[in-house]
């Protein structure tokens, strides 16, 4: 309560200066591992529908219309950009942007929709069965080939002693 | 129409209420992280005040719950007639991570007409200050719903050089690559 106090104070008020962001006409840097909108690469995309099986707030639907036409729906309403579709994705198909400014009068106009084209036999032409979701999963996106062995490895090497861990949505324990 | 009558109606300041629906609290920081000095939301006139009589805007956060569905219609109710209700986070948009369990009844459009949707998890400050300035006018929106459509296959069947013809019949080799 002091009178040198008080001068201090008005030396910290004068240092800190205006701290406003002119935030319509220019916003501030975003944090490199900030998670936004997420953006589905159409050309890459293989339908097999890992996102939609993986979403935990059911915002990805698949569906479809006819043998050779899928199509992958991304709604958004309730998307809590996790991030976990671009990480399950195979392909890399889908990637976290920084797009923030997503505000609208309309709820419809965040979705996204994928028309894709499904594999069909080469010899035949009709559609053959294809490895489950689930084995699809195992095949490319939670396991650590082991080649020479020719023997899959389902195990995640993240806790293991002396290994850092790695970011922490890929850990993926059996 | 929306836009012009925003315009004309609240010209000079939006006093804001804010409403939680039973949300988890990670909106509501948002929303007044908004109103602190970095952001400084009553550059644009907007004011937090505590009863729905005073305010133009309601900020919603939260989805539309079983237990206080009547207390948010009666808020929605009480607020005088040019009215806007804006639907802050996921929750409120499209009833969240639990939109389906029995004491979530889902988006808060299914209680109150809402005008104006901020999805996020929860939205940056930026994104609610953003959303405002779309109600106001001064920034146009920039979302639309996006469609592609695959015109040819992505990845080529066969390749029409590798085939063989031999006796009459056509040999599919095994390739390599795709």
């Amino acid at each position: 309560m002091s009178l040198t106090s008080k001068l201090q104070e008005v030396l910290v008020c004068l240092r800190a200066g205006r701290v406003t962001l002119p935030y319509p006409a220019q916003s501030a840097p975003l944090p490199p591992r900030f998670r936004g909108r997420p953006i589905f690469d159409a050309s890459k995309c293989i339908g097999c529908g890992g996102c939609a099986s993986n979403c935990p707030a059911r915002e990805i639907l698949v569906y479809d219309v006819c043998q050779e036409i899928r199509i992958l729906k991304y709604l958004g309403r309730r998307c809590t950009y996790c991030g976990r579709c671009a990480d399950v994705c195979p392909e890399k198909a889908i990637t976290m942007s920084h797009e923030f400014e997503t505000a609208t009068g309309t709820i419809g106009d965040i979705q996204q929709r994928l028309d894709l084209f499904m594999s069909t036999c080469q010899r035949c032409g009709r559609c053959f069965t294809e490895p489950s979701k689930l084995e699809e999963l195992k095949l490319k996106g939670y396991r650590y080939d082991d080649l020479e062995n020719e023997r899959w490895i389902f195990r995640s090497q993240a806790y293991l002693e002396g290994q850092p861990v790695v970011d922490d949505i890929e850990i993926e324990l059996d | 129409m929306l836009k012009s009558l925003c315009q004309k109606m609240f010209g000079r300041s939006l006093w804001v209420y804010h409403a939680n629906s039973g949300g988890c609290n990670g909106c509501d920081i948002e929303v007044l992280n908004a109103l602190t000095p970095y952001y400084d939301a009553e550059r644009f006139g907007i004011r937090l005040v505590g009863s729905p009589r005073h305010a133009d805007v309601m900020l919603c956060q939260g989805p539309a719950m079983r237990s206080t569905a009547k207390a948010l219609q009666r808020a929605y109710e009480a607020m005088p007639a040019p009215k806007l209700v804006f639907a802050i986070g996921s929750c409120a948009c499209g009833g969240g991570i639990w939109h389906d369990t029995y004491s979530v009844i889902g988006p808060l459009e299914k209680l109150l007409p809402v005008n104006y949707y901020v999805p996020g998890c929860p939205p940056r400050p930026e994104a609610i200050i953003y959303g405002v300035a779309v109600a106001l006018g001064l920034v146009e929106k920039k979302s639309a719903p996006v469609q592609f459509k695959q015109m040819e296959y992505p990845v080529p069947r066969y390749h029409p050089q590798d085939l063989k013809e031999q006796d009459g019949i056509v040999v599919y080799e095994k390739l390599d690559t795709v």
